[in-house]
């Protein structure tokens, strides 16, 4: 078991690595001088010259990449070009917003996949199904940029039942968290159907069925539970959907996660505070991928011994 | 009761599809209305007999610029699939065959891509690069390949131990001839299944994109810049931001069924 965590940390290591390397390399793929670009057309020449000094582009560029993972080890990612306080401070400030939004999010994501995709493979094949399918092909299809404005509208604007935007209360959370969670639940429904299908036919199933087991419990506590396991990875890969989600979501109904910073930042030419958001959520990612994976190697024994 | 759900949604998404295609690529000689023309005293106008989806802002006719929207969406999908898909195929042929240092080497890129959730890297991107048509399609080709390559490779290692690959190496057929002639025809079902459900995921990311101001500038008409410049005036004009975004949903759930169509018919298991 041990032997099987050291070899799944270190596999991660160059993909983070390759990940910091990227992201690096961002700012160097601005179309010209990046420090002039931040600075706009009309800049003086000697505040271009500061900028590039304090962003360190004037020092050869394997010089710059050895700094930049140096200080991105030690969680120094530089200074916001627009508030001149560290990034990483700015981006740890977010974190319990957008935490707190994908959390709401994969829960509402959670609670109404499962039963629907349970539904949709224990009634296979007849218009229960059809119709949970379907809703669950919908909703893929929804735009979350879309619904969350019509949501705001109904919910908020014309029933006046939750507020529009911002954060602080639970009634807070519910838009945002429907808006993002509701492309996940369908995509899950998805999955949980097919997986409980495959455990469906096992023989096992049908031996907990001959022993007089009743269907409910056979479902239940048989085969559902086995359909878990591969169902873990689905929602651990969709977290980075969720991520890349709350950036959308969070723009629309001006949550202050790192989503909205990112887009902010953009918008200001802010490259030290975008490369920060944009390796926050790869390391995150590859972190909730990791864990994933060393939890799979506890739930299914036969994963560690491959 | 029983249903065909997979051949009906197989048969919608190709009808929808096939309406959308139509739409946009006649909609200059069907509409009397050009999508730049403005009409400033109508402005925010709703749905009326001569204008079906209403006017914008700026008095445009919504229907003119959603079919033309349609065009760049459509444009969009094509282009990132296409490419995507080529160099997949080729990258992810040249690994699955040749295997070892390449396919280690190939296989670690493809992890560092796939460690960016979702189109985060082509929003790095594109913010880095600027917002334009060119580069957005540049963003999504820089990750959409890795998906098709994937999939090549993983069938590519199945096919290269067949027989007939093997037999056709034994009469001295060189590598190319054995990739393109043996080897990825059998990859091509599950890639055309990828290839559908990637023009859905291109479309609905040129939209979110255009959407966060990334993506195709104005004037030109995109789904996504359309919904956003849509939303300022939701109490006053909804069908700014409804019709753009039904027309995306219905064009991405017609992509989608189409895949699932395929998929079902290539994998009778799925079903």
């Amino acid at each position: 078991m041990f032997r099987y965590f050291i070899r799944r940390v270190f596999l991660a290591a160059p993909v983070l690595l390759g990940v910091a390397t990227l992201v690096f390399s961002l700012i160097h793929l601005v179309p010209g001088d990046p420090a002039q670009a931040m600075l706009g057309e009309g800049s003086a020449p000697q505040d271009v010259d500061e900028l590039r000094k304090s962003l360190g582009l004037d020092q050869p560029l394997l010089t710059q990449y050895v700094r930049f993972l140096r200080h991105a080890l030690t969680g120094d990612l530089g200074v916001s070009f627009r508030t001149g306080q560290p990034v990483t401070t700015m981006i740890l400030e977010r974190v319990p917003a957008t935490a707190e939004l994908a959390m709401a999010a994969m829960f509402v994501a959670i609670v109404i996949a499962i039963p629907l995709g349970v539904v949709a493979a224990v009634w296979r094949g007849t218009a229960v199904d059809y119709a949970a399918m379907t809703f669950a092909l919908a909703g893929v299809s929804i735009p979350n940029f879309w619904l969350g404005p019509l949501l705001a509208i109904v919910f908020a604007v014309e029933l006046g039942w939750l507020p529009v935007s911002g954060r602080g209360s639970l009634a807070n959370l519910v838009l945002p968290a429907f808006s993002l969670g509701l492309a996940l639940a369908a995509i899950l429904a998805r999955m949980t159907r097919a997986s409980l299908l495959d455990e469906l036919n096992e023989l096992y199933v049908r031996a907990a069925r001959a022993r007089g087991v009743s269907r409910t419990a056979s479902i239940g506590s048989h085969a559902l539970r086995n359909s878990m396991v591969p169902l873990l990875t689905i929602i651990a890969l969709q977290f980075g959907a969720v991520l890349t989600g709350a950036v959308i979501t969070e723009t629309i109904f001006a949550w202050p996660g790192i989503g909205r910073l990112l887009i902010q930042s953009i918008g200001f030419r802010d490259y030290p505070m975008v490369q920060g958001c944009i390796l926050l959520i790869a390391v995150t990612y590859v972190t909730v991928n990791l864990v994933t994976d060393l939890m799979y190697g506890v739930l299914d024994p036969r994963i560690r011994f491959e | 009761m029983t249903l065909r759900l997979e051949a009906g949604q197989a048969r919608t998404g190709i009808v929808i599809v096939a309406i959308v295609v139509i739409g946009a690529v006649t909609a200059p000689w069907l509409l009397p209305w050009d999508p730049a023309t403005q009409d400033l005293p109508n402005r925010l106008q709703g749905p009326t007999g001569q204008h079906w989806f209403g006017l914008d802002e700026l008095g445009r006719d919504i229907l003119a610029r959603v079919l033309l929207g349609a065009r760049i969406s459509l444009l969009v999908g094509v282009v990132v699939v296409g490419v995507s898909s080529i160099l997949g195929m080729a990258i992810g042929g040249v690994s699955g065959y040749y295997g070892g240092r390449i396919d280690q080497w190939i296989g670690r890129l493809m992890d560092v891509l796939m460690a960016f959730p979702g189109m985060l890297l082509a929003i790095a991107l594109v913010a880095v690069l600027g917002p334009s048509l060119v580069n957005v399609v540049l963003a999504l080709t820089v990750i959409g390949w890795v998906g098709y390559a994937r999939l090549v490779r993983g069938q590519v290692l199945r096919a290269r131990e067949f027989e007939y690959v093997t037999a056709a190496r034994a009469l001295g057929a060189g590598t190319p001839r054995i990739l393109i002639k043996h080897v990825l025809p059998s990859a091509l079902p599950p890639l055309l299944v990828q290839a559908t459900l990637g023009m859905a995921g291109a479309i609905l990311s040129e939209a979110a994109l255009s959407f966060l101001g990334l993506g195709v500038q104005p004037p030109t008409p995109s789904w996504g810049s359309m919904i956003n410049g849509g939303r300022v005036h939701l109490l006053d004009a909804p069908h700014l931001t409804i019709f753009p975004g039904v027309l995306l949903a219905i064009v991405v759930l017609g992509f989608n069924f189409l895949g699932d169509g395929l998929r079902d018919a290539i994998d009778p298991r799925r079903k």
